[in-house]
């Protein structure tokens, strides 16, 4: 084992099983990175794997997005056609949907980027070299999350004013009767506190658990290349292979996912108070 | 660095730099997609939809222009004809005009010459009968004097014998018509 738990990767092991070694599985050291540059911690300068990805993930965006809307035009290339299609699949599928297209309007240049933005940082996890899911450190899902709360906080007492937007926020319903105090309670616990954590939260789990199961097939194929444990490593392998495609799944579903909820967020500070 | 690595190894407490790199990174997307990309593309998105559903529009108005256009130049024609035919009438009515006033120069002329003629005719009628006169007197007179036997020619009287036969003659012719 490496003296240093925020280096051990599959590869960097010689130990294969029966040679004596325990199985180096995967854990929080797996997410830990040694800076590229400055001092770990949670309050001090440093730069990193997860920030250069997340901010070539930026680069390459505005990148594709350029080369393809940068001089848009009435017959579409096949690369803004491709644009075209992402740009639509948001805009349509989840802003029109959820907002209507009237008051969605606005809103449809933020969630774009955001998904689009999420879904690079999923995708890094299956990118050769990279092979890090950006939005498995919570900080990135924290502080996207963080920018939904503000905008639909923002939309709930721009809409309502603040005693309107308190009832918005507590699901304030006269017809409830006694019960009222108690779902006001407990609306606005869950909707003020524990939405924002949650929506921040659900992004990072799935691609936490994606990483941490890619990351345990993988080290397996790798520790099982021993006698018996080669046959073992084989299904191993295949389970690296099939979740990869799964995460490939996963990882536009969880954007999809992240920008729904955003939509659905703001679609509750719009909505009318009862 | 172990230490500073234990002290991270709570998954939920996000650490600063990574928020603020996170936060940079979403602002340089949502910046260039929000200012100028999505604009660009919603503009041409529109333009094309213009276009596919303006086109029947399009074609509808180019259908109507041509039909206005179409009436247009039939009544254009109309009036053209209308004109034509009222220049024709023009050219008739002008050209019956100058035929009625030549003929009425004509008739104008042709009554002058036979005034002329009427006038020289009479003119000459005039001069043959004087000269007649002084002939049929020279005759009668010589044919008097040869039947006399003496000249009555001299007697400058005579004449007056002369005129006043003639007279008679004259009153006698008249008489008789």
């Amino acid at each position: 084992m490496s003296a240093d738990p925020t280096q051990v990767l599959a590869f960097e092991t010689d130990c294969h099983i029966f040679d004596g070694c325990g199985f180096p599985g995967p854990g929080l050291h797996s997410f830990l990175f040694e800076p590229l540059w400055g001092e770990p911690g949670t309050t001090s300068a440093y730069f990193n794997k997860p920030m250069l990805l997340a901010l070539l993930g930026s680069i390459i965006i505005v990148g594709f997005f350029w080369a393809a809307f940068g001089k848009p035009k009435m017959v579409p290339g096949k690369l803004q056609m491709v644009a075209e299609a992402g740009y639509d699949f948001v805009r349509r599928g989840i802003v029109y949907e959820t907002l209507g297209k009237k008051e969605g309007e606005k809103y449809v240049p933020f969630m774009v980027s955001l998904f689009f933005f999420v879904w690079i940082l999923n995708v890094w996890s299956i990118i050769p070299v990279a092979q890090f899911p950006v939005t498995s450190i919570i900080a990135y899902p924290a502080i996207l999350a963080l920018m939904v709360y503000c905008v639909w906080m923002s939309v709930t007492f721009k809409r309502h004013g603040f005693v309107g937007g308190l009832k918005n926020l507590t699901g304030y319903d006269k017809s409830l009767g006694g019960v009222l105090p108690l779902i006001m309670v407990i609306e606005f616990f869950s909707n003020v506190l524990v939405r924002p954590f949650t929506h921040a939260v659900r992004l990072f789990a799935n691609m936490f658990a994606g990483h941490t199961l890619l990351l345990l097939f993988t080290i397996a194929s790798w520790y099982l290349l021993n006698g018996i444990g080669i046959a073992y490593a084989g299904v191993s392998f295949v389970m690296v292979i099939v979740m990869t495609a799964f995460e490939l799944f996963i990882q536009a579903v969880q954007a999809y996912v992240f920008v729904l909820l955003a939509c659905s967020f703001i679609q509750g500070a719009l909505a009318e108070h009862h | 660095m172990v230490l500073a690595a234990e002290e991270m190894e709570n998954p939920l407490i996000p650490p600063i730099p990574e928020l603020v790199i996170g936060l940079i990174a979403f602002v340089i997307v949502f910046g260039f997609l929000a200012k100028k990309l999505l604009p660009n593309i919603n503009k041409v998105l529109d333009e094309r939809r213009e276009a596919i559903e303006g086109g029947i529009e399009k074609a509808e108005a180019a259908q109507t222009e041509a039909q206005s256009v179409l009436e247009q130049y039939k009544a254009q024609l109309a009036e053209a004809r209308h004109e034509a035919a009222r220049l024709r009438q023009d050219a008739l009515e002008q050209g019956t005009a100058l035929k009625e006033e030549l003929r009425a120069e004509g008739q104008r002329q042709r009554e002058e010459i036979i005034a002329a003629g009427h006038a020289q005719i009479a003119a000459d009628r005039k001069a043959a009968s004087q000269a007649l006169r002084q002939d049929v007197g020279k005759l009668a007179t010589d044919l008097a004097g040869k039947l006399v036997g003496e000249s009555l020619e001299d007697h400058a009287r005579q004449s007056r014998t002369i005129d006043r036969f003639l007279s008679e003659l004259e009153e006698k012719a008249e008489a008789a018509r």
